[in-house]
């Protein structure tokens, strides 16, 4: 059986794979993609603590359900600002996106 | 032993997909390295006996988020110019390489209280009775469908055609 450690390492090398992506990519979808990727690993933790420090409580799992309908709500808003966006501006580069720069 | 061979196996799978969805140039198949590792995640959630847990990503990340990604690939024709990086591709890549570095090193040296009782199982009545009960998590699930029905009507309001 695999002990709380390898699941942390999993969820934390996740994480930082999802940041780096968010921060080196220029297409906005992939980095809505890799935003998701954050998510998931930090799910990963929420529910590796839940079964080994509490597994009866079960509070983790609780809070993964939420972060779920978040993620969900977040993905249909960034997607819908994304095609607006690439309506009006026929680009979703975010290095063309730059209105607000000074 | 049987799970250990399957948590190594959906492991390397998770981080190997997730990896590709930033190296692969062709982005309709980016989002389909995202599918698969959500399903990789999908089966740690099983190894961690978290059943409900599992089935829910399955089909609201698998299922619903895939197709919205995967859908608006195709609507903004994005195919045809790959997946560029930015300037900030190495720093950003020695900053989060140091993140991850002091991640392993944080949650391999600390004590963790572990509790040696068995996992529920199934875990499904036993969420339900969490998120419904009057002196549970009810106040949040109400709040999770006002955020819901407030996303619908956003995303409508944003993609109306003006008239």
């Amino acid at each position: 059986m695999p002990g709380l450690e390898h699941y942390l390492i999993l969820s934390g090398l996740l994480f930082c794979i999802g940041l780096a992506g968010a921060v080196i990519k220029r297409s906005a979808i992939v980095i809505l993609m890799c935003i998701e990727i954050m998510l998931t690993g930090v799910n990963i933790a929420m529910v590796a603590f839940s079964r080994f420090i509490t597994p009866v409580e079960l509070t983790g799992q609780i809070f993964t359900v939420f972060i779920i309908v978040v993620a969900a709500a977040e993905i249909a808003i960034g997607l819908a600002i994304i095609l607006a966006l690439y309506r009006n501006r026929n680009t979703i580069d975010t290095q063309k996106i730059d209105l607000l720069k000074w | 032993m049987g799970m250990q061979i399957a948590f190594w196996i959906l492991a390397v799978l998770a981080v190997v997909s997730a990896a590709g969805v930033i190296w692969q140039k062709n982005l309709f198949r980016a989002a389909l390295l995202l599918v698969l590792c959500f399903l990789a995640v999908a089966g740690i959630f099983v190894t961690l006996s978290a059943d409900f847990l599992a089935a829910v990503q399955l089909i609201i990340n698998v299922g619903a988020v895939a197709i919205l990604i995967i859908m608006s690939i195709m609507l903004t024709r994005e195919v045809t110019s790959g997946n560029p990086s930015g300037k900030l591709g190495l720093p950003a890549l020695a900053a989060t390489g140091v993140l991850a570095f002091s991640i392993i090193i944080t949650s391999v040296s600390s004590y963790w209280p572990l509790s040696s009782s068995s996992p529920l199982e199934p875990t499904t009545a036993a969420l339900a009775n969490l998120l419904f009960e009057n002196d549970g998590f009810i106040f949040l699930i109400q709040l999770g469908a006002i955020l819901l029905l407030t996303t619908i009507i956003g995303a409508i309001v944003l993609l109306r055609k003006e008239d």
